[in-house]
């Protein structure tokens, strides 16, 4: 491949890629996950193999977390002890998740299993995140207003976190926030997680965030951190597995990543000026129109009907611009809001 | 892309994932440069000051 193949692309791919990734960005930099789920199926609904689909998909989330972690490294919400525990069991796991993807794709398997377990995941979590925006409960996505520093209430501890905090198999580690919890608790978390994270080619923060709090107890912010921190060793671990078989394509990566660099500073930005339960609901359809368009992918498989394969990558990049415009257009909103305040008000 | 082609197994991996980490960091400070030059601008005239 010479360096013109990244240009020789189709000038509408190139763009395309870049402007998706523009989307993804602006999600991931205002939800703190989310997004770059998104780019495994949206890449299978374009025809890649699964190998690629997967592999391109989890070098554009190490690309994405190295830059997250860069920002997140001075605010002192990594957790290293934690977080080199999580990578021990994550290698694990995702060496596990490349197999079983190579062996199912021998058996011309990989693309069904892979989107039907896509189909689950993303519609549980959307409908989870749908339920909690419209009951006006807190679950389903980051909060922003977290403190990184502060020491965790016992009463902030998820029961079933603290049921698994009660198991006192040795060793037992102490990690920030005063969380005391076993070694093999965090070593089963992170080996499940790095399964799903082999298998479905995503970094795994949407999974493995809630999990880090709701199963181990840590605190919010240093859950957020220490993911991040975890994600960019994941995938960079993962990309390298995959890349050994051929399975990641800079042609992909490069434009991606270069538009959601671009996205995560806007949607960063955003978060500092928009109310977030305002979006959380668009999250969530979000999440549910992209599991309806990896089901709408398979039914064309199965009816043999092409077309539903655009209907499903409309669907995905529909939805992905569907919640990136609301957060843009909440932003603009905000910040129109003062100034037109602060003019009838002057003097 | 960039030579990598001509290494084989796990040099070439390596390089990818290089490739992809060289990629990532310059985009954070080269974004970072730029948010901070045009950053005030955009949020003036977006703001409609």
């Amino acid at each position: 491949m010479s360096v013109f193949e990244l240009f020789g692309m189709s000038a509408g791919m190139l763009a395309l890629f870049v402007a998706f990734g523009v989307l993804i960005g602006v999600l991931f930099g205002f939800f703190g996950m989310g997004g770059s789920f998104l780019v495994t199926p949206a890449l299978l609904v374009m025809g890649y193999p699964s190998r690629v689909a997967v592999g391109s998909g989890l070098a554009f989330v190490f690309g994405t977390s190295v830059i997250a972690t860069l920002k997140h490294r001075d605010l002192g919400q990594v957790d290293y002890k934690l977080g080199i525990s999580m990578i021990i069991g994550t290698t694990v796991g995702l060496e596990v998740g490349k197999e079983i993807v190579l062996y199912l794709e021998e058996l011309g398997l990989a693309g069904n299993i892979i989107s039907v377990t896509y189909v689950l995941l993303l519609g549980g979590i959307g409908l989870f995140v749908t339920y909690e925006a419209l009951k006006g409960g807190d679950g389903g996505g980051v909060s922003h207003d977290v403190d990184g520093d502060a020491d965790i209430d016992a009463d902030d501890i998820p029961e079933l976190a603290k049921k698994i905090q009660s198991y006192s198999l040795p060793p037992m580690i102490t990690l920030r926030g005063g969380v005391k919890v076993s070694l093999w608790m965090i070593l089963l978390v992170a080996f499940a997680t790095g399964l799903l994270s082999g298998f479905l080619g995503v970094g795994g923060g949407f999974i493995r965030m809630p999990a880090l709090f709701y199963l181990i107890g840590v605190p919010v912010p240093i859950a957020v951190g220490t993911d991040l921190f975890e994600i960019m060793f994941s995938g960079g671990i993962g990309s390298f597995l995959y890349a050994q078989s051929g399975g990641v394509d800079l042609s992909i990566v490069a434009p991606l990543l270069a538009g959601s660099a671009l996205g995560a500073r806007v949607g960063s930005a955003a978060t500092s000026i928009v109310n977030e339960d305002e979006i959380k609901i668009y999250f969530g359809l979000m999440l549910l129109l992209g599991a309806l368009a990896v089901a709408v992918r398979q039914a064309g498989n199965y009816l043999g009907m092409g077309v539903l394969d655009y209907v499903s990558l409309a669907l995905i990049l529909g939805s992905a611009l569907m919640v990136s415009g609301a957060v843009l257009y909440s932003a603009v909103k905000s910040m129109r809001a003062p100034s037109a305040a602060g003019s009838s008000t002057a003097d | 892309m960039f030579g990598i082609e001509t290494l084989s197994g796990n040099a070439q991996a390596a390089a990818l994932v290089g490739v992809v980490l060289v990629e990532a960091m310059v985009l954070y400070v080269g974004y970072g440069a730029l948010t901070a030059a045009l950053g005030p601008t955009v949020r003036k005239a977006i703001g409609g000051e």
